[in-house]
């Protein structure tokens, strides 16, 4: 979901020692969690993501997605960052496909939560053992920022550890799925949506996202490539391609940078 | 729409669906872990100034701009998720509202 206030400051996202199964939410945890308070932790987490999806449901129906389309993004897509970025490109009149791409691209990160999460949620622990069958769709679905982090919370425990995991990912995914629909419904009323200031609700949307990644030089010098980048082949390209861009400038980044450490 | 929606959807899930296949061996790549990393920033980033700057008649600073400034100064006073993007709206909204933007 990458959302809500649990994203702490700390995180090293383009630092050496980040660990890429290792999302914002986890940075802020308490060193050592009490898995007594996985259930209101769970519910505290849910209820701040919901809060944030009301704010989802209302700029996809200002996006031009009817409310059933924005229901069903955040029931199957069920990652924040992602959908934002799908509307985002379809209000800026980006066209599908690049909106597909975008929301693809920004939620490849939640299948490295998933490559950390098949173990930590192998039967009673086994080593060597994983996650299978219809548990394993399940946790493939609730494999976001915030289930991710609580997991890794609780990490040496890892009954807690499991606990952590599926009771922040149902009160996410329930609330999540609530915040929009409200969201949605709110803004389905509205004859024009520019007049609550939605279409700037969706950049402050992004720059939220960024902000706890922006925490070394790296990170703020690809930001700011990518930036201007987007706005200087505006003109030239078709609208939600110079977004691709930054994922280019990206991996051109991390080339660099890998290769750099090499040598 | 409805094909676009099911699309994304349907690969947001096979991307984490695979995760839980391949072996976790992976994140020990120097590649993949800064890649994971920077992918997010890249993106974010060009989203950020394309929907703060850009509309169909070009660049412009209106209304969302100030928002977005306003978002900022929301975000350096360590202002929760929703704050952040109500203040960005609230802003906008006024500014329409007095004619200023």
């Amino acid at each position: 979901m990458n959302a809500g206030p649990p994203a702490a400051d700390g995180e090293r996202v383009g630092g050496e020692q980040r660990d890429p199964g290792r999302p914002a939410e986890a940075e802020g945890a308490p060193a050592q969690a009490n898995p007594d308070g996985i259930p209101s932790r769970a519910l505290s987490i849910g209820i701040a993501v919901g809060a944030y999806a009301v704010s989802f449901g209302a700029v996809s129906v200002a996006a031009g997605l009817d409310v059933l389309q924005t229901q069903a993004l955040s029931a199957l897509m069920f990652t924040g960052a992602s959908q934002f970025a799908f509307v985002g490109v379809v209000a800026a009149g980006g066209g599908l496909v690049a909106a597909v791409l975008t929301a693809w691209l920004l939620g490849l990160r939640n299948g490295l939560y998933a490559l950390h999460m098949a173990t930590v949620l192998s039967p009673r622990g086994r080593p060597g053992k994983r996650v299978t069958g219809l548990r394993r769709l399940g946790a493939a679905q609730f494999t976001i920022d915030e289930s991710t982090a609580m997991a890794m919370t609780y990490e040496p425990d890892a009954e807690a550890s499991r606990r952590a995991f599926w009771a922040t990912g149902w009160s996410v995914f329930l609330l999540w799925n609530l915040g929009t629909l409200v969201g949605a419904l709110g803004a389905a009323t509205l004859s024009d949506p520019t007049v609550l200031g939605l279409d700037a609700a969706i950049p402050a949307g992004f720059l939220a996202l960024l902000w706890p990644r922006l925490v070394d030089r790296s990170a703020w010098a690809l930001a700011v490539v990518s930036g201007v980048l987007a706005l200087m082949l505006a003109p030239h390209l078709r609208p939600g391609v110079p977004v691709l861009a930054g994922a280019g400038i990206a991996v051109l980044g991390a080339l660099w940078l890998t290769r750099g450490r090499a040598s | 729409m409805w094909p676009a929606v099911l699309a994304a959807s349907f690969l947001a899930f096979v991307t984490k669906w695979i995760g839980y296949l391949l072996p976790e061996e992976l994140l020990e790549r120097p590649l993949i872990r800064r890649a994971a990393g920077m992918l997010p920033i890249g993106l974010l980033s060009a989203l950020l100034s394309i929907q703060t700057f850009w509309s169909p008649d070009g660049f412009t600073i209106d209304a969302r701009a100030a928002g977005v400034a306003v978002a900022v100064v929301a975000l350096l006073l360590r202002a929760p998720f929703l704050v952040v993007v109500l203040s960005a709206a609230a802003t906008a909204a006024v500014l329409r509202a007095l004619g200023w933007a």
